[in-house]
């Protein structure tokens, strides 16, 4: 092999490697890139991140309307917790305020930090789903065998399209102690 | 003709005369690409014979329902170390090792562009995958929670015992090493060519690896990516896909199979080339439509990665998601099409004869094509709910890999091995190997298709006992193949040590210089070939793309 043809190898295989080195940052950048996506109308996935606090509004009640609530209460893998919903189903009117009450215990005697998921189905209906009061918004600190009762205060926009009837909220409390030594 | 060639070596290039190193140490410290391509063929028959005894460890398990020999975390160990050790120990080195061999002959190039840098690649494939094979002596047993890692599962301490990091850099350690060998194919490619040959001369296989050395250079680097975030996920406490801490596990599976479904093409696309390859020469008649298969390999690379979701239908996508992703999916179909139409037409009226490659070439057309039908099911959205994590996706990539991919290296085998050492295999063991792999094949595979419409999940080591019946069929379908593979071995060991004792000519096969460069070469191939390079270039293939 000449010296020219070596030259032109090494410069292809530089700018080759480069390439590499960029995907390399792609996946990373895919992060970001779908918590915008996931942003979008007409995708609409709800990131655990976006579930936000809105202010009490006023909207106009419809009492035409009837859609009911499901609540699940759900613990990840081993979470040491007792929780539930106080009720298993709720009949709503889009525009009214309720409130319900969940109940959490932890079972060691240890301090500890959880933090509660909640995930809708349909998925698409999360954007109508207003809450002015959750324990979701944050992770919940429990003492030793403490109980809690944590109210969830929440409204359905009016604006929710008719075709939907049932909604199930779930929630699932993932335990973060291990975060609450290192701190 | 033999003598004339080695006479060019000896004046061309003076400092060039000497021929391999003797001793062990010239397989450790070889540049030469004709060394190398050995060392990655016989490591991939390894790797094949390693998974393979893993695949025996799940079908004598699944022979009958209820737990007979191994535990259910083992069994998991199993179904996951046989999908990595195939896929990244035996499938793509394997066609690594062919691009090794024959691409620096077929393009008329002295050897790789990169040569110590192709040594590190194969050197640091053995290295991972050996990392990779440590797990299965650790605390907790190798990963058992899926080829595809998907988290939270893989996460869990229960599923990882101390592997995960350890399956994670063997991940990174392979795909440095198949990113280098990319470089290497596509700088040798482009730089190293004859200056005879143009690029739409180039054999269908040279075609076939360029397009998937692109492919590897922009997936491997995400699939590393994707893994060091479950790495610092589980021992960093970032949160990139546990929904705790504001992550979404979900996101995992869009990255993975960004990555994963341009990686099932870079298994299939070298088959094609290799099949584009053989078939000709025995229906010694032109490619039939040259140019429109380079098209065809462009387009389905190109489609490959924007597709990738359709493996993850029933993750919860709205519904635009599942219509695009449906559509996308089944345009592949397409240009599949034309290839398929197109190996079926250059044996239209061929004068064909049916030694072992090409057999193994013409059932590769057709069961692939059956791999390909399942796959077009399976791209319909709605009708994927049923399918998902089923048997049936088992039978289908298990036709597109085996049947298809492992046929297309076996036809290899047995086309390219006489030219590699002078040897004739014996055609009467061949043909036993090739008609007891292809009806073991379909005995072991398509009772998995009732399976998964029946509904039996994959990856559980115990069923319910509706499923007993074809489980036990495909059972000892995948005993009878798993035998016959024993044929190939000595065949490929007998062949090396001399074969049939038959001297080969130089074209091996009836008027096969007409196909290819590499045939007017002597047999066995010398150590170094074209040092000058060849100033014209066979363009039978060409010849039919009108």
């Amino acid at each position: 092999m000449t010296g020219n043809a070596a030259k032109k190898n090494l410069r292809l295989a530089r700018t080759l490697f480069l390439v590499a080195v960029a995907m390399f940052g792609f996946g990373y950048a895919l992060v970001p890139i779908y918590d915008v996506l996931c942003e979008w109308k007409w995708i609409e996935r709800d990131r655990p991140d976006d579930i936000k606090k809105v202010p009490e509004t006023a909207y106009k009640v419809d009492v035409s309307r009837g859609i009911t609530i499901e609540f699940m209460t759900t613990l990840n893998g081993s979470t040491p917790m007792e929780f539930k919903a106080e009720k298993k189903q709720l009949k709503v009117h889009p525009g009214e305020y309720y409130t319900v009450n969940f109940y959490a215990e932890n079972k060691t005697d240890k301090d500890m930090l959880a933090r509660a998921i909640a995930s809708f189905s349909p998925a698409v209906i999360s954007s109508y789903f207003e809450k002015v009061e959750c324990f979701c918004f944050s992770e919940q600190t429990f003492k030793p065998r403490e109980k809690k009762i944590m109210p969830m205060r929440f409204v359905i926009n009016p604006e929710i399209p008719e075709q939907y009837k049932t909604i199930t909220l779930s929630y699932t409390f993932f335990d973060n102690t291990e975060n609450l030594v290192k701190k | 003709m033999s003598a004339v060639v080695d006479e060019h070596d000896h004046h061309a290039d003076d400092h060039h005369d000497h021929g391999p190193e003797k001793g062990l140490l010239r397989w450790i410290t070889t540049t030469n690409h004709k060394d190398i391509g050995t060392l990655y063929l016989l490591f991939a028959l390894v790797m094949f014979f390693v998974g393979g005894s893993m695949a025996m460890v799940i079908r004598a398990e699944l022979f009958e329902p209820g737990l007979q020999f191994v535990d259910p975390a083992f069994f998991n160990s199993m179904t996951t170390m046989h999908a990595l050790v195939m896929v990244f120990g035996a499938v793509m080195p394997a066609f690594v090792g062919l691009a090794n061999w024959q691409i620096p002959l077929m393009i008329g190039a002295a050897d790789m562009a990169l040569p110590r840098m192709n040594n590190m690649s194969f050197w640091m494939l053995v290295a991972g995958v050996l990392l990779l094979a440590s797990t299965l002596f650790m605390e907790g047993g190798a990963p058992n929670g899926g080829w595809t890692l998907y988290p939270p599962l893989v996460l869990q301490p229960i599923t990882v015992g101390k592997a995960l990091p350890f399956a994670v850099f063997s991940v990174h350690l392979l795909g440095i090493s198949s990113i280098m060998g990319a470089i290497n194919i596509i700088a040798t490619i482009f730089n190293m060519r004859a200056p005879a040959m143009k690029m739409m001369d180039m054999p269908l296989f040279v075609w076939t690896w360029l397009i998937t050395a692109f492919l590897l250079i922009a997936v491997m680097p995400v699939f590393a990516g994707a893994v060091t975030m479950l790495l610092t996920d589980k021992f960093f406490h970032t949160s990139f896909f546990n929904a705790a801490g504001g992550g979404d596990p979900v996101l995992y599976q869009h990255i993975f199979w960004f990555f994963g479904h341009p990686e099932v093409y870079i298994m299939i696309l070298p088959t094609f080339g290799v099949a584009s390859t053989i078939i000709p020469v025995f229906a010694r008649k032109p490619l039939f439509g040259y140019a429109s298969m380079v098209w065809a390999t462009a387009s389905i690379a190109f489609l490959s990665f924007i597709v990738w979701a359709h493996h993850m239908f029933t993750v919860g996508m709205p519904v635009a998601g599942e219509l695009y992703f449906m559509y996308a999916t089944m345009i592949i179909a397409v240009p599949t099409g034309v290839k398929v139409f197109n190996w079926t037409a250059t044996m239209w009226k061929g004068a064909m004869t049916f030694e072992t490659p090409m057999l193994f070439s013409i059932a590769f057309v057709v069961l692939f094509t059956m791999g390909g039908f399942t796959g077009l099911m399976m791209a319909i959205a709605p009708a994927d709910f049923q399918y998902h994590d089923t048997y049936f996706i088992v039978a289908h990539f298990h036709y597109t890999l085996v049947p298809a991919s492992i046929f297309i290296l076996m036809a290899a085998g047995y086309f390219w091995l006489p030219k590699w050492t002078g040897h004739m295999y014996n055609e009467k063991v061949g043909q036993l190997h090739f008609w007891l792999s292809a009806i073991s094949v379909n005995i072991l595979f398509f009772p998995q298709h009732f399976l998964g419409l029946a509904g039996m999940p994959r990856r559980i080591p115990d069923y319910a006992v509706q499923f007993a019946d074809w489980n036990m069929i495909s059972s000892i379908g995948g005993f009878i193949f798993g035998a016959s593979q024993l044929l190939f071995l000595y065949i490929v060991i007998d062949t090396i040590r001399g074969g049939t004792g038959e001297k080969v000519s130089d074209e091996v096969w009836e008027d096969a210089s007409k196909h290819g460069l590499e045939w007017t070469l002597p047999s066995p191939v010398p150590y170094h070939t074209w040092t000058i390079p060849p100033t014209s270039v066979p363009t039978e293939h060409v010849l039919d793309s009108h």
